[in-house]
């Protein structure tokens, strides 16, 4: 194999850089003793991060963000794995349409999901809920649940399967048994991908949350557009922190570049 | 479930019934109550009224205000689209050719802040761009005078350049994979020198992968939100913030329905012709 030449390499290093650069600020204007944006020059303090937890608002919101993710994860994987079973293993009328269905909403621009949304809400007269905060989410995250669940049925011996169904197993069981635990790499993984795209869905939410249900995207976004203190840094470094945590649990049972590339 | 020979019809629709329900009620149906809103009239005092009109569409067609921002969307996507080409192209490629752990290490990096909020990475952005942000330091630092990026085009431009990045390497690492680096040896074996390779055997698969990856970016690029409401402040609006304004503060959800049905159609339409590019180009390649 050819190796890279020196002109490769600092393009690469450059390349690091800018796309570290705001990350590496961001954690590192967070631990500033200042009450201004600034770079901790005199010392590191935790004072940011203490308002953060002290603070009713963003904790409310962090909490809900984490039931949303959570729960619209599970229901998406309850969503996608029935489906991705039919659309894997029978061929029916229909079936290419309720495939692209459900990966529409990868293609669909978020804002233009909000403002949908939106509109039925108003309509139904349900804007506010928890719960069709929920729906939303499902709907933008089972794309991503449907896609590795497809491709872990795809990659799937079916031997096992049809000689559990040989020694009599029902088709229930043969499921429970045998081809669930198979393809359950590729849940786990759509689970956590759906949780973190939910995580952190600003575009759509912005449309449908309201008072009592911001997430916490939405909720930074609002503080960032009405004032600059480095609470924010605080909060955005705590995010970037979940993320990593979840990536690397990611990476470890996957392979990120697995599931990011698989993904599109 | 198990004999795909003798498939029972209704097994399916059981089994993808419930999904199909919650996505033709959640997905189509707003789809098309925001077609019908686009075209429904507005009055400032009494609200959205039950009769029918062109006249959002003509509006926005017309009006020199939505026509500029439309323009300024199109202009910084197509900036970022091709910047992401020029940056995540050779990108792609070196990483291709590192060696593990390295490649894993840094394809991680490369790709692992798509999992990042935005909102995280565009404040990250503010604090860079900022009058007294890094960059302006750096710059006054080699002697130049002190720059006006945020609130500009460019600040918008370089946000989303690391925002969309991944989407442009992922596609083209894709491609490289597909690739065996012995057929570019045995180009230079057979004389080739290394432009040439890179031309004659690299590029052909890497283009495939860059058309995808642009494609992605674009469509992603003309639609952001944060990006261009945190950087752009009140007065360069692009298509998605333009939407916004219309909704929660001018209260006019006709127009903005009618913005947003034109940013889906611009963006499918933009979708279907790339899809037919990239298959001529495929199929020219293959036969």
């Amino acid at each position: 194999m050819q190796k890279n030449g020196t002109i490769a390499l600092t393009f690469h290093v450059l390349v690091l850089a800018f796309v570290l650069a705001p990350l590496v600020i961001i954690c590192l204007v967070a631990f500033t003793p200042e009450n201004t944006l600034s770079l901790p020059t005199t010392g590191l303090s935790l004072r940011w991060f203490k308002a953060v937890f002290a603070h009713p608002d963003f904790m409310a919101s962090f909490w809900n963000s984490i039931w949303l993710a959570a729960l619209s994860a599970t229901l998406a994987v309850a969503f996608a794995v029935p489906a991705g079973l039919a659309i894997s293993r029978y061929s029916f009328p229909g079936r290419d349409f309720l495939n692209a269905l459900f990966l529409s909403p990868l293609i669909i621009p978020h804002l233009v999901l909000g403002v949908a949304f939106l509109r039925l809400f108003a309509l139904l007269g349900a804007t506010g809920s928890f719960a069709w905060l929920v729906a939303t989410h499902i709907i933008i995250v089972t794309p991503y649940v449907l896609r590795l669940v497809l491709a872990a049925l795809s990659g799937l011996d079916r031997s096992a399967e049809q000689a559990a169904r040989t020694l009599g197993a029902g088709e229930w069981t043969a499921f429970r048994r045998v081809t669930a635990p198979m393809i359950l790499p590729g849940i786990t993984g759509g689970w956590l991908l759906a949780f973190i795209n939910s995580f952190d869905e600003l575009t759509m939410s912005i449309f449908v949350t309201s008072p009592a249900t911001v997430t916490l995207p939405v909720r930074m976004y609002m503080y960032a557009t009405e004032s600059i203190d480095p609470m924010m840094a605080a909060v955005s470094a705590l995010m970037i922190a979940i993320t990593a945590a979840a990536m690397l649990v990611l990476d470890r049972a996957f392979g990120l570049d697995r599931i990011l590339v698989g993904q599109r | 479930m198990m004999t795909s020979r003798s498939p029972i019809p209704s097994a399916p629709w059981l089994l993808a019934g419930p999904g199909a329900l919650f996505f033709f009620g959640l997905v189509l149906l707003p789809l098309a109550l925001t077609v019908i809103l686009s075209f429904q009239a507005y009055d400032h005092s009494t609200g959205i009224q039950s009769t029918f009109t062109l006249s959002h569409y003509v509006t926005v067609v017309t009006d020199g205000y939505y026509l500029e921002i439309f323009w300024r969307t199109l202009r910084i996507a197509a900036l970022t689209t091709l910047i992401c080409a020029a940056i995540g192209v050779p990108e792609a490629y070196i990483l291709s050719r590192m060696r593990d752990p390295w490649r894993s290490v840094f394809l991680l990096v490369i790709i692992g802040p798509l999992l990042v909020s935005v909102v995280v990475r565009t404040f990250g952005w503010s604090m860079l761009l900022g009058s007294q942000g890094l960059v302006n330091q750096a710059l006054q630092l080699v002697g130049f005078a002190p720059a006006r990026i945020l609130y500009t085009e460019t600040a918008i431009v370089i946000a989303l350049v690391h925002v969309m990045l991944p989407f442009m390497v992922i596609p083209v690492w894709t491609a490289l994979q597909k690739l065996d680096p012995m057929v570019e040896a045995a180009a230079w074996t057979l004389g080739a020198s290394h432009f040439t390779a890179l031309r004659r055997v690299v590029m052909p698969q890497v283009t495939l992968g860059m058309l995808s990856g642009s494609l992605i970016v674009f469509g992603l690029s003309a639609s952001a939100f944060a990006v261009p409401a945190l950087l752009g402040g009140r007065r360069l609006k692009m298509a998605a913030t333009l939407v916004y304004d219309e909704y929660l503060q001018e209260l006019n959800w006709p127009l903005g329905a009618t913005i947003a049905i034109i940013v889906l159609v611009a963006n499918l339409c933009i979708m279907l012709a790339y899809n037919r590019m990239v298959e001529t180009r495929a199929r020219r390649t293959l036969g």
